[in-house]
């Protein structure tokens, strides 16, 4: 056992424990905040199961940014999809057998690499190139997005350029799941890619990336427009009405 | 604080995203309230010794009070993608005028003390101190917002930045830093019951002569009731609709349709206010207090339905919040919504067949409709997504002949505030009124220019003056705004004058 070996099985129980911890008790503080008022942005669904289609489209569509601006979408479309495509094909390092469906779609998932950095780099672009964007773009928006084109730059380097030893890679992973540590190629694309991914990890409930959870927390998207029907009432904007104070 | 001169934008007959210009509204700022207006709802008189601490720790109350603030503090990625969105933004270049920005006003100083990255890291994610000088932009830049929540249709996590406006002036209100138009306002309702402070006895005399005029004009006598006990409908309406031009002509509108239904209704003294500015300054008591007068005034009048007159934000308040604030409404009678829409009450009456047009008389005018920011986006008429578009405009076409929509992408839930929103309607702030309409000016001038429109339509009695006010700057005649009711109003059979 390398001290290589001790050191990324360390930092990865640890950035699994941030993200998961992080990003659960996030999820808690904003369940358990109230939405006093309804404020769906309307035109809004009128039922529950029209807002769970209303955010379907918005997770799975983009569809509020589609109308802004078709670049954005574009970009930000191609990189969400091609990373989902290319993080369920990375789930044959974590499942022995490997599903079905994860085999099924090895071939998109590779190709899906230079989707995924193509419309990374349209994104970064923007931040120069659009004068408004340039305007609200702070060091941590250029170095997440630099932080994941360096993910995906060394996952297809090891990919198509200099192969890693994957076989032990994956032997490193399940030894992770079940807590018997094998040992990790001390390969330096590798453990750059791997450093990398757990600092994403590690960094998701700090940052932006809460977008992910933050959707299907905004009011404007998640509340049903029933409020003559049924009478909205949350922990400390209710109550039996209260006569107007004396003016 | 006279207002410095400044050019009306030119009117391009496409729209035109403006480069970012830094700091070109960091002048414009409304008047802050004096002692006595502060004094009046609670608030410090003047900005506090510590108001540092007291706003960090207000700040702290809101994102652990209302769910939006916390969780769009957070959710933002800087996509840009309602970086061009803004009326403000559009008409000034100003870069704080970009929803994002104005957001990140506040986002800055929330990750500077309530996030890790902000706390130990501040200038890798842009966190700062709330200095002296980011609470003079808070009061610069949150003051050139109108709650219009256009932005929040484009944000692809619907991010509302109307939320975030309305938490930083309650911050500044409870520092002492209030705004004086809406405070003064608020603080009229509760004195005299109404924005414009008008007293019972002169809401009495207005409407006895409004009584004549119509008669003089129509043969008819077409009733305005006041504070009559066991009428049917209480008509709660912007207090602008009983001396404003052309906000009088909506209200003989109403009265004409109450007359040709046969329906008894009565206006209140108590509640003679639709408005709520409680909204605007992001202050929920003050929401509350002042709907509380409509629930009092129906329960005294012994009314079975509450209407409400054209007005944009009273009708978001009424539709989506007095059920939350003044509800339960069990006393009313619930075979009609509660509360409903004028538009809903004349829509229903025309689809039912009991009223009838002479839709010619309104043939000298060529009709658009300015659907207004909290009718379009923060509330609904009728039973589908969407009636809040379709009813007014079937209330257009029903009592008029030419009717033509502005561009699809100025109207609906895309529509263009008039730029007097959410509190921003005094003469103060005149520079930003009159850049911040440019965007409806251009839709406006195309269908003028393609269609020879005249009149452009609209139910909210801030639409009403701030285009009163804005449309001679841009060339057009004042009288080219007015309300839909009062088209109905021009149009309706009223029977035979006795």
């Amino acid at each position: 056992m390398t001290l290589l070996t001790i050191l990324f099985a360390l930092l990865f129980y640890v950035a699994t424990a941030l993200l998961v911890g992080g990003v659960g008790y996030k999820i808690y503080v904003y369940s358990r905040t109230p939405a006093p008022l309804k404020i769906p942005t309307t035109p809004a669904p009128v039922t529950q199961s029209g807002v769970a289609l209303r955010l379907a489209r918005e997770v799975v569509f983009f569809e509020s940014l589609f109308k802004s601006s078709k670049w954005t979408w574009l970009f930000g479309w191609l990189f969400h999809f091609a990373l989902l495509l290319v993080v369920l094909r990375h789930l044959r390092y974590f499942t022995e057998p490997v599903w079905a469906p994860i085999v099924l779609i090895q071939p998109l998932g590779t190709y899906a690499g230079f989707a995924m950095v193509a419309g990374l780099a349209g994104l970064w672009a923007r931040r120069f190139f659009v004068d408004r964007v340039r305007y609200i773009s702070t060091p941590s928006d250029h170095l997440m997005l630099v932080l994941l084109i360096a993910i995906g730059l060394t996952g297809l380097g090891m990919r198509f350029v200099a192969h890693t030893d994957i076989v032990a890679v994956k032997a490193f992973m399940l030894g992770l799941l079940r807590f018997d540590w094998q040992p990790l190629p001390a390969d330096p694309v590798l453990l750059v890619h791997l450093f990398l991914v757990a600092a994403l990890m590690a960094i998701f409930p700090i940052s932006k990336l809460l977008h992910a959870p933050g959707l299907f927390f905004s009011p404007a998207l998640n509340q049903v427009d029933n409020p003559r029907e049924a009478r909205h009432v949350t922990a400390w904007a209710t109550g039996a009405p209260k006569p107007a104070k004396e003016a | 604080m006279a207002a410095a001169p400044f050019a009306t934008p030119q009117l391009k007959g496409y729209p035109v995203i403006p480069l970012v210009q830094q700091g070109a509204m960091a002048h414009s700022k409304p008047f802050v309230a004096s002692a006595p207006i502060q004094k009046a709802l609670g608030f410090p008189e003047e900005l506090v010794e510590n108001w540092q601490d007291k706003a960090i720790a207000k700040m702290g109350e809101l994102l652990g009070k209302y769910r939006s603030l916390r969780v769009y503090m957070d959710t933002c990625v800087h996509c840009g993608a309602c970086s061009d969105k803004c009326h403000y933004f559009l008409g000034t270049g100003d870069p704080k005028n970009m929803p994002v920005a104005r957001q990140d006003l506040m986002r800055k100083v929330y990750r500077r003390y309530f996030t890790f990255a902000g706390k130990y890291f501040p200038w890798l994610v842009g966190a700062v101190d709330l200095t002296k000088e980011v609470l003079d932009d808070w009061y610069s830049y949150y003051n050139q917002c109108s709650e219009c929540r256009r932005c929040s249709v484009f944000c692809p996590y619907g991010i509302d930045t109307a939320e975030v406006t309305m938490a930083a002036r309650e911050i500044m209100a409870s520092v002492g830093q209030g705004q004086k138009y809406s405070n003064e306002i608020i603080g009229k309702v509760h004195r005299i019951g109404n924005n414009l402070g008008i007293p019972a006895k002169a809401l009495e005399n207005t409407l006895e002569g409004l009584e004549e005029d119509t008669k003089e004009a129509t043969g008819v006598d077409v009733r305005f009731p006041l504070n009559v006990k066991g009428a049917e409908v209480l008509l709660v309406t912007p207090s602008a609709d009983f001396f404003s031009e052309p906000h009088v002509e909506s209200l003989i509108g109403y009265a004409k349709v109450f007359h040709a239904a046969g329906i008894s209704w009565t206006l209140s003294s108590h509640a003679s206010e639709a408005g709520n500015f409680g909204l605007f300054i992001g202050n929920y008591d003050q929401m509350r207090d002042i709907s509380m007068r409509v629930r009092e005034a129906a329960l005294e009048l012994g009314v079975k339905r509450i209407i409400v007159g054209e007005c944009g934000h009273a009708w978001r308040v009424a539709y989506n919040f007095w059920n939350t604030l003044i509800g339960p409404f069990d006393f009313l009678d619930q075979r009609y919504p509660v509360p409903q829409h004028i538009c809903e009450c004349t829509y229903d009456l025309i689809q039912r067949g009991a009223l009838t047009f002479d839709r010619e008389a309104n043939d000298g005018r060529i009709i658009t409709f300015h659907d207004s920011c909290n009718v379009a986006r923060a509330s609904r008429m009728g039973g589908m997504p969407g009636g809040q578009f379709i009813i007014p405009r079937a209330i257009i076409k029903a009592v008029a002949n030419h009717f033509h929509d502005m561009a699809p992408e100025t109207i609906r839930e895309q529509t263009f505030c008039c730029g007097g929103g959410g509190g921003l309607l005094t003469d103060d702030l005149m520079e930003l009124r009159v850049k911040g309409a440019l965007p409806r000016m251009e839709a406006l001038k195309s269908v003028v220019d393609e269609h020879g429109v005249n009149f452009m339509a609209t139910i909210c009695a801030i639409c009403k003056a701030q285009f009163s006010k804005v449309l001679p700057s841009y060339g057009f005649e004042m009288e080219m705004i007015g309300g839909v009711h009062q088209l109905v109003g021009t149009a309706i059979r009223l029977g035979s004058p006795k």
